[in-house]
């Protein structure tokens, strides 16, 4: 039997007991900054493959939200920043071992085109949208013409934002359960899943809400299968990821983790996009909806638990 | 030059010293510890093996929180030493959430804290004030590069262990068994 103690008392305000630096503000923006890569994603692809017209909600009407999402992303992340004053310091230094580094640079990439690729697209959720300015107008007939180079910019920064969402936090090994590689797919994955649902719940083309369905379909299949392959992995790993993945398996997240995040997140929708390409009728905003609260609740209890788990000495 | 310290846990009783003396020099706030006592009781009465660790930053050599720094705040200084740099830290936690040993926190005034092996001391050729006040004498502390060091010999002379060094962070505090 083994006991340990901090004799010195050392309670270190977020570090002890346990680990609790990132609280509520990080997974909230993980969220965001995944749904918003899966909706920059979508749009990108269908408009190079010149399917504007009949994926229009993905195309030209969601990524108007998207400066917004990532607005109040970007908000989260000043708030969590304990030394807010010098956030600017970010843009003064570029460091290639740094996936926040990466984040930041994305984000002040993806941002700019997001708000240009918005703003060409925004009479489809504002119809009676107005410029007023002559100079807005000129603004506005520019970017019109370089569309196709902003579709493909907003693929490859869409995947980059995607992954780094989970690269993020995989790249810490002082925390076992974050520590593996399959992190990066499985949030671009998710990221990728929520933007399609988010797609679906806002299109009024039946076409479009069914193609969307049976992409999401496929997002939640690999999801899944990537979900059982990392706990199959921590299984197969160390004993500080034996013990990182006891928290899913027996331990404190057990219950959260499969019947919220992994039933009601992934498998039901899964299995109600199957019900609606069998001809089913099912009202098509439940499975979206349960998507995207799956998809925020994983990375509550991710970026929660992977601070708890730690190395055994 | 290479700093690094070995702590001789046969000789340390766990009386807190260099945590106070640590306190006390760098005016660390209140209710914070840039370093700490552990004490680890093994066995079954009367069976017991007991260890005392007064644990700091490693200053490791693959520093994982210099790495994922975003802004360069976190950097190697002269001879090893694991700083950070006030004015530069953002506050992100993305360093405290990499360091294994959670050697660092943040500081109330909004940046990221830690040992700094008192490297204002050893400018003016004095140790750490924690190795300074140990009454028992079980910290070591020098220059690993050179052979004749005080660290350096007793580390050659000892059996010793290093803290997770599975984690790869190369770190540079020296358990003495």
């Amino acid at each position: 039997m083994r006991e340990e103690l901090f004799v010195s008392g050392r309670s270190n305000p977020l570090i002890d007991p346990h680990l609790e630096i990132w609280e509520w503000q990080i997974p909230a923006y993980l969220f965001l900054g995944g749904l918003a890569a899966g909706i920059l994603f979508f749009a990108g692809l269908f408009y190079l493959r010149g399917k504007e017209e009949k994926f229009s909600t993905a195309v030209r009407v969601a990524p108007v939200f998207v400066p917004v999402l990532l607005a109040i992303g970007l908000l989260f992340l000043f708030l969590d920043l304990k030394h807010k004053l010098y956030f600017w310091r970010l843009y003064t230094s570029f460091s290639i071992e740094s996936p926040t580094s990466w984040g930041a640079w994305t984000l002040l990439l993806i941002m700019p085109l997001s708000m240009i690729w918005a703003a060409l697209n925004i009479e489809s959720v504002f119809p009676r949208w107005d410029w007023k300015f002559q100079w807005a107008k000129d603004i506005i007939e520019f970017f019109k013409k370089y569309k196709t180079e902003m579709a493909w910019g907003l693929v490859v920064l869409s995947i980059i934002l995607g992954i780094y969402t989970g690269i993020l936090l995989s790249a810490f090994n002082a925390r076992p359960l974050w520590n593996t590689s399959i992190l990066g797919p499985l949030f671009l994955t998710s990221g990728l899943s929520t933007g399609a649902a988010f797609i679906v719940l806002f299109s009024r083309s039946k076409a479009e809400r069914h193609s969307m369905g049976q992409i999401d379909l496929m997002l939640i299949t690999i999801e899944i299968a990537l979900i059982i392959h990392m706990f199959m992995g921590f299984q197969a790993s160390t004993q500080v990821q034996i013990e990182a993945a006891k928290m899913f398996l027996g331990g404190q997240f057990t219950a959260t983790f499969w019947v919220f995040v992994f039933s009601l997140g992934l498998v039901i929708p899964a299995l109600l996009e199957i019900l609606e390409a069998k001809g089913k009728k099912v009202p098509y905003y439940i499975a979206p909806a349960l998507v995207l609260f799956g998809g925020l609740l994983f990375r509550f209890i991710m970026v929660h638990a992977g601070q708890l788990s730690r190395w055994l000495y | 030059m290479r700093y690094a310290m070995a702590i001789d846990t046969k000789k340390c009783v766990g009386c807190s010293d260099c945590v106070v003396a640590c306190q006390t020099e760098n005016l660390v706030p209140h209710g914070y510890a840039r370093d700490w006592i552990v004490e680890v009781t093994d066995g079954t009465y009367p069976q017991l093996e007991l260890e005392y660790r007064s644990e700091r930053c490693n200053h490791c050599d693959n520093a994982p929180c210099v790495r994922c720094c975003p802004t360069g705040a976190s950097f190697i200084s002269e001879g090893g030493i694991v700083k950070v740099e006030h004015d530069k830290c953002i506050g992100c936690g993305a360093c405290i959430t990499a360091c294994p040993y959670d050697a660092r926190f943040v500081h109330p005034e909004g940046y990221v804290d830690k040992c700094t092996f008192c490297d204002h001391r050893l400018e003016q050729g004095q140790d750490p004030a924690c190795v300074a006040v140990c009454p028992t004498k079980c910290l070591y502390f020098g220059d690993m590069d050179d052979p004749n060091s005080e660290v350096s010999l007793v580390v050659k002379k000892r059996k010793f262990k290093t803290l997770i060094p599975e984690a790869g962070t190369e770190p540079q505090l020296y358990f003495l068994i």
